[in-house]
């Protein structure tokens, strides 16, 4: 630590935090607007609608439920699928925790409330890096879901006005996004491998009807695999 | 389906969300994990991260496309290349949408 004083530097780290987010709001807003002029359409309250990108905040499985709230799925259903597609958080949630040794559990119960995909995927990036603060984790936490809020809110108020946002290309920015960021960790030649060994499994359990599962089921093989690797050249040169 | 019944379904799916969420860094942050299992927690990033975006670029229509009318694939060429030459973020993200923009602009000539 510099003998500065602490509140103007975390002031620093919240602004940097909020700038580094700025790809994920590109692409929260316009999803946000699809999602709450869908659940609009769904028959889900406008005030329904803000809840679900407040408290669960997960876009995959918010648009998944508001298909089946449409289709009068029952609730426990409805419940179960979000909970099988929001699984693969769980590793992404365990990739993080050896960076947050030291947080007061009330800080890390609020950090994880935030953890979506793309949160993640900057997070991981900044964490490698070392020169993350704890301002500008949360920084890039709350801006991305006052974006996600945002995109929802339109889309409840305006969202009928809103016709073709293809011309933009803002459906690209979250798979550039992430392609930027895998690109930045890849860091050796066995990163390649596992990242093009995860991404074909991926597609593969997706063409295969196991849409539900694909990312988890390959992440795991993945890194895995990734270990497996690791530990066969080691004993190699030994 | 009744906006109460809504309520409480989104009360539940909070739940369920939540629990993935913050089991893993509850438990495991504030204790030392053996070398293997950080070893495998160091290629999640990766692997994870290739998982959620080969299908955004080369599934369409819950179909294969690796065609050239694929816009996001031939776009995912630059953003590559400018991401591993600048490490930057802004900059391949930038040039990414600029260039499904512009394909798309052509494809309607």
């Amino acid at each position: 630590m510099s003998s500065e004083t602490g509140e103007p530097q975390a002031f620093r780290a919240w602004m940097q935090g909020m700038l580094l987010a700025f790809p994920i709001i590109m692409g929260y807003i316009p999803i946000g607007i699809a999602f709450g002029v869908l659940a609009i359409k769904a028959g889900v309250s406008p005030i329904n609608s803000v809840f679900l990108s407040l408290f669960v905040y997960a876009g995959s499985s918010q648009l998944i439920a508001i298909g089946l709230i449409e289709s009068q799925a029952p609730t426990l259903s409805i419940i179960l699928t979000t909970f099988i597609v929001n699984l693969r958080h769980l590793l992404m949630s365990a990739s993080v925790s050896p960076y947050l040794k030291g947080w007061r559990m009330s800080e890390v119960a609020a950090f994880a409330f935030q953890l979506t995909d793309e949160t993640f995927a900057v997070h991981s990036a900044r964490f490698a890096s070392r020169s993350w603060r704890k301002a500008e984790v949360f920084g890039i936490n709350v801006t991305a879901q006052a974006g996600w809020l945002l995109g929802t809110w339109l889309g409840i108020t305006v969202g009928q006005f809103v016709h073709d946002v293809e011309p933009l290309a803002l459906d690209f920015a979250l798979p550039a996004m992430f392609l930027a960021l895998l690109v930045v960790q890849v860091k050796e030649r066995k990163h390649i491998m596992v990242a093009l060994i995860s991404g074909l499994l991926s597609v593969i359990f997706l063409l295969g009807g196991w849409g539900k599962w694909n990312v988890i089921l390959a992440t795991f093989l993945g890194a895995t695999l990734g270990v497996g690797i690791e530990q066969w050249t080691k004993r190699q040169s030994c | 389906m009744d906006q109460e019944t809504i309520l409480l379904t989104i009360l539940g799916m909070m739940l369920v969300t939540y629990f993935p969420r913050v089991l893993p860094v509850w438990v495991l942050s504030s204790r030392s994990l053996p070398p293997l299992f950080l070893a495998w927690l160091r290629y999640i990033p990766v692997s994870v991260m290739a998982a959620m975006v080969l299908p955004s670029l080369i599934v369409q229509d819950q179909g294969l496309d690796v065609s050239l009318d694929n816009v996001f694939l031939l776009a995912a060429a630059p953003t590559i290349l400018v991401a591993w030459k600048t490490s930057s973020l802004f900059t391949p993200v930038l040039l990414g949408m600029v260039a499904v923009a512009f394909l798309r602009f052509i494809a309607t000539l």
